[in-house]
């Protein structure tokens, strides 16, 4: 069964990432900008007329789903083509095609050298990044997910600042060591189900696992339970590298100092998205029994993300260091929310992927613009900036209220369920649970601490008396540098004053997830 | 009816009749046209031949008897209509890769149109099956690139057409070996696959290294091969046969001491020709040393032959299967274990000197080294696992094509590692990484395709290296033995160090002050078009996997 429609968005975006690439470099940024309006286009197209229900995992109704055996190979499970879109892989398809093409207007500016293979690049990205969000078959979906780490090596690698080769070496390392280790311990749980799975589609993994119940059996000197546990803390393990959860956060602030503006935006918007919606995708959906008997693991992790995250961030003074680690603090409450298994729980993570890719990209995307103009991003470098760049700084400061989960705009939403599910998840008849609203109190301090840093550093940088030592003159933006950021602030204050544009679907797909410990509704 | 068997071998002929064809060319000098005509008389008398004795030896449908005619006759025209000794060159060159690719495409054509019904040509000396046409589209598919590449390399330099005919004579040896099915064709086809290749490493003859490479090469290649010539001795004094299967037959339990010795003997001769363990050390110097298209020659389809060697050999010879007990018995001397420790050794070794490497091509070398290991591990894992006897005979057989898998991805991802190597070669980048540096910037498509081939190498996904590797590795958990594969993957996260540590050099170290400037003019056309090539079926290889994984599984079927 071959739909087409996904395969046409992929296979368009990846034509598009060769044409830029092989044309010259004078005509690339907008060549690119151009052909990305395709895939959103397309993505828009396809929320306009789709009809999906239900959790793709568990026995839901995907959309625009295509499904043939691709390669049969013997004893091994076998590969399918297998893509389909749910409620939760529907808003990040989107975001993504919403936030390249923005991040590629953002990037007329500060890309100066290799335009046709930087521009290509990022297509090539997105074309991965689409793939991670539709494809339903382990084995595809693997090829994907490490698909989105080469481009972004090379656009942190060759654009980036001085210490680039650092932070792209770090990144690189980090990511596919975290990617082995979580191949391993996926492939060894599929495995381990021997006959009971005959492919890699995950949804037929996820029923044997959670419907039928079947304990793996094939590796014969760990017993069922072990293995379980096992691949869990592998799948954990390997994720929490990207989401990044701390401890294994370090790379994500070297990463994003480096990275020029509009790699740093898809950074913090989408890439680190895969992570979380993989570990909803897998520790959650598939190994739910594990995840249950370890909250309060996962909780904690969560937590001192968090309030650890916001507490780096307060120590910064670079700008893009303060955003930076502010979203390995939002990051927390998508596990937080996770760890909770309520459907508030689980569709507040589903929602704030959505809601920080789109904050975190207006904060990257306008510190990238102070910079441009600038070039320092050091808060003690500067002030006044208000003065001589009033709209930039206008949308920055709204931005940074949604960050701080202002209402009306998509951060509160997004926060606001999370506590809500975290909350409720205290009433479950589960061990450990009574835990939960304990752990959703101190995870609240996390918002008093964003709020103190980012006025702090705004007070600092954006009011007062102008004052900035540079040889550049410092103006007001061109138009295409502002424009992105106008259109993510529309689109933040849209998604917060009415959620249930995405929230709806989300709310259908995560319903099953959260059913599995007993706490739908 | 006469036999005609032997036309099933017409991948072999037709390299070894192109590699004689392209001396006879070049002896033409620039003579008159009149050998020509001779030559296209004799061509089309052989295409008129083929065309009616094809259709019978393969049952071969319309399509692929056409085929077979039409690149038979495109290379025979090319003979004709292009004028000796003014274009010698072009000539010698084209005619080369005609052969290979004809060769290629007869393979192909072959293996696609295999009934599984393996056909015997000479008695049983000689068997045409599903593995053979395997490994003859990889020897054939590496020759070719090879050739194309070889236009521009060797460009300036003299013995041409002997170049050509010693690479597309040691093809045909290559193809011979996959199909030998008997001790001593076994080693005719080794020694007809080495002799070449010895003089090959030594080409460039007023290079102190390549000679120096060529002898070390050769003295090794000649121990081996004695070592090999014994213990084919000794396994005929205990069995009184050569041929494999009634080796296998007449393995009673008498004279096992002599027996047991012949077989680590002949394991001995398959790891010089795969570059294993306990003789690999010859294989750093003489790729080193080597011109670069003869490194990814030896390093990718000889590699491959010393493999479908091994393969042969040991399950029809020396290998019991026990269909109803799911049970491989090992005969003469435990091989299987002397695979898995050989495989260890071999894939560790080759990888940590891989890491402590400054010279790309031998860092490349070493890497060839740790890839022989990984694919030792489908003869170490072939004492199957599973729950029911067919499950396990089931998984000896995976493990088997997973190696064979490999191979085939392994001949495109090095060859073209090595043909990138030739092209730094040929522009005098140096071969230090720190040569190598800034690279990216002045040859950006050849830069990419080289990326392509380390992140292949290296086995990261989207890449044909992660398939295959995950197909071998995966296929050895399967057979039971995860700490083997445990160890191959560990292994393989460390080369992704030395191969990151080129694309580093390609693409974001500055270059080094003292280094001189990078000088690239000129975008040798033969080159490039090989390295692309290899290239795109690298990355290629997920929509065109499944008639290989296909073709590997029937073949290792077919022999266990």
């Amino acid at each position: 069964m071959m739909d087409g429609t996904i395969e046409a968005l992929i296979a368009v975006t990846l034509v598009g990432s060769l044409v830029v690439m092989a044309g010259s470099d004078r005509y690339a940024a907008k060549l690119a900008t151009a052909w990305s309006l395709i895939p959103l286009v397309g993505s828009l197209g396809m929320w306009a007329t789709y009809d999906a229900t239900g959790n793709a995992l568990l026995g839901g109704d995907t959309a625009f789903t295509s499904r043939e055996t691709w390669l049969g190979l013997g004893p091994l499970p076998d590969i399918e083509w297998f893509v389909g879109i749910d409620g939760i892989s529907m808003p990040l398809v989107v975001l993504t095609t919403v936030l390249v093409t923005l991040a590629l207007v953002s990037a007329w500016t500060p890309i100066d050298e290799r335009q046709s293979q930087f521009y290509g690049l990022v297509l090539f990205l997105e074309a991965g990044l689409l793939g991670v969000f539709t494809a339903l078959d382990f084995f595809v979906w693997f090829v994907f997910w490490e698909a989105v780490l080469v481009p972004m090596y090379f656009l942190i690698g060759v654009w980036g600042g001085p210490r680039r080769k650092y932070a792209a070496i770090k990144m690189f390392v980090y990511t596919n060591i975290a990617s082995l280790v979580m191949f391993v311990g996926y492939t060894a749980l599929v495995f381990g189900l021997g006959d009971a799975v005959s492919t890699f589609a995950m949804p037929e993994t996820a029923e044997a696992l959670v419907v039928e119940n079947v304990q793996p059996d094939a590796l014969a000197f760990v017993d069922a339970e072990t293995l379980k546990v096992a691949a869990f803390t592998a799948l954990f393990a390997g994720f929490a590298v990207k989401v990044p959860i701390v401890p294994v956060h370090t790379w994500l602030p070297d990463a994003h100092v480096e990275a020029p503006t509009p790699v740093s935006v898809l950074l913090a918007g989408v890439l680190l998205k895969m992570g979380t919606y993989a570990l909803l995708r897998f520790n959650f959906t598939m190994l739910p029994d594990v995840a249950r008997a370890n909250m309060p693991i996962i909780a904690a992790f969560a937590v001192i993300s968090i309030i650890y995250g916001a507490m780096l961030a307060l120590a910064q003074t670079d700008l893009k260091r303060i955003v930076a680690y502010s979203s390995v603090s939002s990051m927390g409450y998508v596990i937080l929310g996770l760890a909770a298994y309520t459907l508030y729980g689980v569709g507040g993570a589903a929602f704030q992927m959505v809601s920080h890719g789109l904050i975190s990209g207006l904060m990257f995307m306008a510190v990238g613009v102070i910079y441009n103009t600038t070039h320092t991003r050091m808060v003690t470098d500067m002030s006044g900036m208000a003065s001589k760049m009033p709209y930039t700084v206008g949308i920055l400061i709204a931005g940074a209220f949604g960050y701080m989960g202002l209402p009306l705009m998509s951060g509160f939403a997004a926060e606001f369920y999370v506590f809500l599910g975290a909350f409720q998840a205290g009433a479950f008849d589960v061990a450990n649970y009574n835990l939960m609203p304990a752990f959703t109190a101190v995870a609240m301090f996390g918002i008093v601490i964003v709020a103190g840093y980012l006025l702090l550093a705004m007070q600092r940088t954006l009011f007062g008396e102008f004052s900035l030592e540079t040889d550049y003159e410092v103006g007001r933006a061109p138009l295409h540098d502002i424009a992105p950021l106008a259109v993510l602030l529309v689109l933040i204050i849209a998604l917060g004053s009415q959620p249930d544009i995405f929230f709806e679907m989300i709310r259908e797909a995560s319903g099953p997830v959260a059913d599995l410990v007993g706490g739908g509704a | 009816m006469a036999d005609t068997t032997w036309l099933t071998l017409a991948p072999a002929f037709l390299l070894g009749l192109t590699g004689l064809l392209v001396l006879y060319v070049d002896s033409i000098g620039r003579s008159t046209k009149g050998p020509i005509a001779v030559l296209s008389l004799l061509g089309s008398l052989a295409v008129a031949g083929v065309a009616i004795a094809l259709p019978d030896a393969l049952g071969l449908g319309p399509a692929g008897w056409s085929f077979v005619s039409f690149t038979l006759l495109g290379m025979f025209a090319l003979a004709l209509f292009v004028q000796p000794g003014s274009q010698n060159r072009r000539l010698i060159a084209g005619l080369s890769t005609a052969g290979a690719v004809g060769a290629l495409g007869v393979a192909a054509a072959f293996l696609f149109t295999f009934d599984g019904e393996p056909v015997n040509p000479f008695g049983d000396a000689l068997v045409v099956d599903g593995m053979s046409l395997l490994f003859a589209v990889i020897v054939a598919s590496v020759t070719a690139m090879v050739t194309v590449a070889s236009y521009n390399y060797i460009a300036e330099h003299s013995y041409q057409a002997e170049y050509y005919a010693l690479v597309l004579l040691a093809g045909t040896g290559m193809t011979l070996m996959a199909s030998a099915n008997s001790l001593v064709t076994v080693f005719v086809a080794l020694e007809l696959a080495s002799l070449p290749s010895y003089a090959l490493v030594a080409f460039l003859k007023e290079n102190k290294g390549s000679v120096e490479a060529g002898l070390k090469y050769f003295l090794v290649g000649a121990l081996s091969s004695a070592v090999f010539a014994y213990g084919v001795s000794l396994v005929y004094g205990a069995t009184g046969s050569l041929q494999l299967t009634a080796v296998q037959n007449a393995i009673t339990g008498e004279f096992t001491g002599m027996l047991g010795m012949g077989v680590v003997m002949v394991v001995g001769g398959i790891a010089f020709k795969t570059a294993s363990v306990p003789f690999h050390f010859w294989a750093p110097e003489a790729y080193e040393g080597a011109p670069a298209p003869i490194s990814a020659f030896l390093s990718s389809a000889s590699k491959a032959a010393g493999f479908v060697i091994a393969f042969r050999v040991f399950t029809e010879a020396f290998l019991q299967v026990s269909e109803s007990a799911g049970e491989f018995l090992v005969l003469g001397a435990d091989w299987v274990l002397v695979f898995q420790i050989l495989a260890v050794v071999t894939m560790t070794l080759g990888n940590l000197a891989a890491v402590t490497q400054d010279k790309v091509k031998r860092m490349l070398a070493y890497s060839s080294v740790g890839h022989a290991g990984y694919v030792l591990m489908s003869l170490a894992a072939l004492s199957g696992g599973g729950a029911t006897a067919t499950a396990k005979i089931e998984a000896g057989q995976f493990v088997l094509a997973g190696g064979m898998m490999h191979l085939f991805v392994y001949g495109f991802m090095n060859t073209g590692a090595f043909l990138f190597i030739a092209l730094a070669e040929y522009w005098d980048v140096g071969r230090t990484f720190e040569d190598f540096t800034g690279l990216g910037r002045q040859a950006p498509v050849a830069s990419v395709a080289m990326t392509v081939f380390m992140f292949s190498l290296a086995g990261l996904p989207p890449f044909g290296g992660f398939l295959s590797k995950y197909l071998l590795f995966g296929a050895t958990v399967n057979s039971g033995f995860v700490w083997l594969a445990a160890v191959a993957i560990v292994n393989s996260a460390v080369s992704l160090y030395y191969y990151s540590k080129l694309v580093k050099a390609l693409w974001f170290d500055e270059r080094p002050d003292d280094k001189k400037p990078l000088e690239i003019s000129s975008r040798p056309v033969g080159l490039y078009a090989a390295v692309i090539f290899a290239a795109v079926v690298t990355t290629a290889m997920y929509g065109v996997f499944g008639p290989v994984s296909d073709a590997a599984i029937e073949a290792a079927a077919a022999l266990l």
